[in-house]
């Protein structure tokens, strides 16, 4: 059966998280090594090892996530989520930073080795090189390639891939994007944000809702109307005489229907974006997939996703992984 | 300090692109980055004038390199990466599956869109061959300095983003081409219509992002004509100016101008040339990118 790895924010949501039949659960230490780094989320050290008890207990994974990139005079602090992760009894820690990396393997040789998807390894060069480099054994795909694009990939690596099933979509090459930072100065891969809360405003204006970040319009929408969040790639913007969502739609990816296919591709686990997200999120989604990678497994057809009121917008995109996308 | 051009990220005319080259070598830089950066789907277009533009740019004493394309994924794309490499020039990695294919031993550059954000990495790399390292445009000035000083340590050769629209994301999608409802496949290379990118505004009118094919480029023109002095005492080696296709050549010569001690008139100098758009320096020493320390 293909892994399904789980989004967990909190203590109670990895255990949600578990209790509904995450394989696997991702998580993060609750400073700005992670990027999911959001007020009142992530993990303290006696939070994770316990947390990755209860896994355990129940059969499943826990991957620690330390996917940023560690600031210059400061990596201390990376260093020191490396080691305690390990000491926690992580079954993987999940890393983007060549420096962290190669720190990684040298200092903690039997600690498991994820690529995280913010390294954005787009092909099977770049995918081999990290495993050869730092013996990364499993790596998360960026969500720039179609399903023919992944299956190249696996029959020309030997390291385990993971892929986006659903929730947010980033468009652009994940770990390699400064939109967030140009307009509030904070960022992904410095500081684990993107788009972030402080700096969004929501004003009322003309008799409609306008939401801004960093001062910039994002959105308008017609006051009493639902307004979605201010995510820098989702906004409408105009250039020329065009007007409308020029990088992307306020959609977020469900690719439930495409499990079958990432099978045939040779992906091995499948992953869900959200580590933001409600315990009852999390509940619902992860209960959905497990139905579905369950029936993928039994050669039964996928369930019609019952999950479309969760996602962002009420649209849903398979992104990507139809060439069409691009 | 010196000054370094970085590939051009936009889709010129093979005569633009010739005329370009040939009035850089008569600019004061010490070395020139040249090759298709943003999409592979250009480069056939222009490639036949990269041999005479290195030709002209060595002769005229300038050190050349040849940059990778910021985003590999097709397999004609990792056989240019590959073909790239044995040019016998040194290569300016901007996608680090370039390390696959550069043997061991073989010195190279790393280009500012690979992450190197602190000393572990810029070690990494070191050791790996890289000899010069231009760090990513979003680094804040405190980063910049513990990096030269790593770099000097290392033999390293630490350049910044000196003065150009910044780089701020890459995808697998074209804006271009979905800006004119057609799919990548299709797109007729419309991106070569808009020589220094296409303006995106905010619903309220704000100048913001500029779209460059699969590229997002910030709308300002970063700059780093208010920090001279500090990249210059925190030992920065060379600023990185990139390319754009008017008064480029006044751009190179009020940098160099102020290198050599007249920074006075530098930033309305350049004022002049943005074309209407506001300069920033916001990833250095503001908040934001967009920021600007001029006022």
């Amino acid at each position: 059966m293909m892994e399904l790895v789980c989004p967990a924010g909190t203590p109670a949501a990895l255990r949600t998280a578990v209790d509904a039949g995450a394989h696997a659960v991702y998580c993060g230490f609750a400073d700005a090594t992670n990027a999911r780094n959001f007020p009142g989320l992530n993990f303290n050290r006696d939070e994770m090892a316990a947390g990755i008890r209860y896994a355990h207990a129940r059969g499943a994974k826990v991957l620690v996530a330390i996917n940023t990139f560690p600031q210059a005079g400061n990596q201390g602090l990376w260093h020191a989520a490396l080691a305690d992760a390990e000491a926690a009894g992580a079954d993987a820690v999940i890393l983007a930073d060549l420096g962290l990396l190669a720190r990684a393997a040298e200092c903690h040789p039997g600690l498991r080795r994820h690529l995280s998807v913010q390294a954005a390894a787009a092909n099977a060069d770049a995918i081999n090189f990290y495993a050869e480099t730092f013996g990364v054994k499993r790596v998360v795909l960026p969500r720039v390639l179609t399903v023919a694009e992944i299956t190249a990939i696996n029959r020309a690596i030997e390291v385990e891939t993971e892929a986006f099933v659903f929730g947010g979509l980033c468009v652009m090459a994940e770990g390699r994007c400064s939109l967030s930072s140009y307009a509030t100065g904070r960022s992904p891969n410095m500081n684990g944000v993107c788009s972030p809360a402080s700096h969004v405003v929501y004003a009322q204006e003309r008799g409609e809702t306008v939401a801004r970040l960093g001062g910039f319009t994002i959105h308008r929408t017609p006051a009493g109307g639902p307004a979605p969040y201010p995510t820098l790639c989702k906004g409408c913007f105009t250039s020329g005489a065009q007007t409308g969502h020029i990088f992307e739609d306020p959609v977020s990816l469900d690719a439930t229907q495409l499990i079958p296919q990432l099978a045939r591709a040779g992906v091995t686990a499948l992953k869900i974006e959200g580590r933001q997200r409600s315990r009852a999120y999390v509940a619902e989604v992860v209960r959905s997939f497990r139905a579905a990678v369950e029936a993928e497994a039994a050669g039964r057809p996928m369930p019609e996703s019952a999950l479309r009121r969760l996602t962002e917008g009420q649209a849903a995109t398979t992104g990507a992984y139809a060439k069409t996308w691009r | 300090m010196d000054l370094t051009v970085g590939p051009n990220p936009f889709f010129w005319s093979v005569e633009a692109v010739r005329d370009f080259y040939a009035c850089l070598a008569r600019a004061p830089v010490a070395r020139v980055v040249l090759g298709e950066l943003v999409c592979s789907k250009r480069l056939p277009f222009w490639q036949d004038e990269i041999p005479g533009a290195i030709e002209t740019l060595r002769a005229a004493g300038k050190e050349v390199a040849l940059s990778t394309l910021a985003l590999i994924t097709l397999p004609r794309e990792r056989r240019l990466t590959r073909d790239l490499i044995e040019m016998g020039l040194p290569v300016e990695v901007n996608d680090l599956t370039a390390l696959r294919f550069i043997p061991d031993g073989m010195p190279f550059w790393v280009g500012p869109l690979v992450n190197v954000y602190n000393e572990g990495t810029l070690d990494w790399l070191a050791d790996r061959g890289a000899r010069r390292i231009c760090l990513p445009p979003e680094l804040p000035m405190g980063a910049v300095e513990i990096l030269a000083e790593a770099g000097r340590q290392r033999g390293v050769a630490v350049e910044v983003w000196g003065h150009g629209r910044v780089p701020l994301a890459i995808s697998g999608r074209c804006y271009h081409a979905r800006l004119h409802d057609r799919a990548k496949d299709n797109c007729q290379f419309v991106c070569g219509e808009d020589p220094d990118g296409r303006p995106v505004e905010t619903l309220d009118g704000q100048a913001f992002l500029t779209v460059n094919g699969v590229q997002t480029l910030s709308q300002s023109v970063a700059s780093a004509a208010r920090q001279l002095g500090l990249l210059r005492a925190a030992g920065v080696a060379s600023l990185r100016l990139s390319p754009q296709s008017a008064y480029f050549s006044d751009i190179c010569e009020a940098y160099a101008g102020a290198l050599g001690g007249g920074a006075a008139g530098l930033e309305s100098r350049l004022a002049a040339t943005t074309g209407g758009a506001a300069l920033s320096d916001g990833f250095l020493a503001g908040e934001a990118g967009v920021d600007w320390s001029g006022g």
